[in-house]
């Protein structure tokens, strides 16, 4: 084993790190759910007026994902919301 | 007006009640006169932890109801005269005490003409009726946790709750059991990885230390006494006074009061 290797080794401190710093996103997240219903509210009644969307089966969920900036994940808010009917309103 | 100050975590057997007895006993040593008040009540300890077990008579709970005035539950230790300790009942359950009941017992001791300067409020584990108890007479949090998974995300939980009960701004974190030559490893996270994750100012770091059990099995604090935890709960103490106190050093090389660069060293990447 070169010197090198020894520089890589990802300690298990490393690794409760990434763990807590994920588990930290969606713990805080779930905290609020009414909050969350809002946020989804919201959503449905914005996209709703430009097609038909359907409601029951919306998700969201606040999860993370790499930032673009190369420095770590970042939390983001991932949405799937099915479309029943690309409506044209006018 | 007394500052009233809860010590909680959330996860259980982090250290709240070693934490609650050295910090109130320290308090004391340093001239203030402290009230400690045990609210985990069926499962009491701090009694233990500070050797007084053998002299109560009356507790938190007959205050609440009345079968008692409150001076007569409030036990004097045996080595500070200026420190206090109001148990809890050992053999009721936390639904004995409401949070307002709570408000009131802290309100009397506030306003008492001995003017006490602290009151420590020993938090039960968990996030139920006992802490929501503890909590609901509060103007300041220490927050007890441990390097570890678990514990931590428990102190962000406790902190998110702690903030909407309107403390933001008034918590204190508490790193507890420290393993020097494991951090140095790579295998348990530091003090800086831990003040990352939770973003909370930390008021000091105690090391894992072996004394902690002699004391325990003693019932006496060992806080102001030359060992490395004694000497971390004392720079707590003198903390919450409002004292500027240079951090450990954990390494236990080179002395006590130097400054604890290793463990602040951020790993850039």
């Amino acid at each position: 084993m070169s010197l090198l290797d020894l520089f890589k080794k990802k300690g298990s401190s490393d690794v409760a790190k990434d763990r807590l710093k994920l588990l930290l996103v969606s713990d805080r997240a779930n905290c609020s759910p009414e909050i969350m219903e809002m946020i989804k509210n919201d959503i449905i009644n914005v996209i709703s007026k430009y097609m038909e969307i359907d409601a029951e089966g919306l998700d969201i969920q606040i999860t993370s994902t790499e930032s673009e900036n190369k420095n770590g994940s970042v939390p983001a808010l991932f949405a799937n919301i099915p479309i029943k009917d690309m409506r044209n309103s006018d | 007006m007394s500052e009233v100050i809860v010590v909680t975590s959330g996860k259980g057997g982090v250290g709240k009640t070693t934490t609650t007895a050295n910090i109130g006993t320290g308090l004391a040593k340093l001239g203030k006169k402290v009230v400690m008040i045990d609210t985990d009540t069926g499962l009491r300890n701090l009694d233990v932890v500070l050797g007084l077990e053998n002299r109560i008579v009356y507790n938190l709970v007959d205050v609440v109801e009345g079968n008692c005035r409150l001076k007569q539950a409030m036990i004097t230790d045996k080595r500070c005269p200026e420190l206090y300790l109001l148990p809890t009942a050992q053999t009721r359950d936390k639904s004995a005490i409401t949070p307002e009941q709570m408000i009131k017992v802290i309100d009397e001791i506030k306003n008492d003409p001995d003017n006490f300067d602290y009151i420590i409020l020993d938090c039960p584990a968990g996030i139920e009726q006992g802490f929501q108890n503890a909590i609901a007479g509060a103007d300041r949090a220490l927050v007890v946790t441990t390097p570890e998974v678990s514990a931590i995300r428990d102190a962000d939980r406790i902190v998110g709750l702690l903030d909407a009960h309107g403390l933001k701004d008034h918590e204190d974190l508490i790193v507890n059991r420290i393993r020097m030559d494991m951090v140095n490893r790579g295998e348990m996270m530091s003090i800086s990885d831990v003040n990352d994750i939770l973003q909370l100012n930390v008021i000091g770091a105690v090391p894992d230390d072996e004394n902690i059990v002699v004391a325990t099995n003693k019932g006496q604090p060992l806080v102001g006494d030359d060992t490395m935890a004694g000497q971390a709960y004392m720079n707590i103490c003198r903390r919450i006074t409002g004292e500027e106190v240079e951090f450990l050093d954990l390494n236990g090389k080179g002395g006590f009061f130097k400054k604890l660069s290793s463990l602040f060293k951020s790993d850039k990447r």
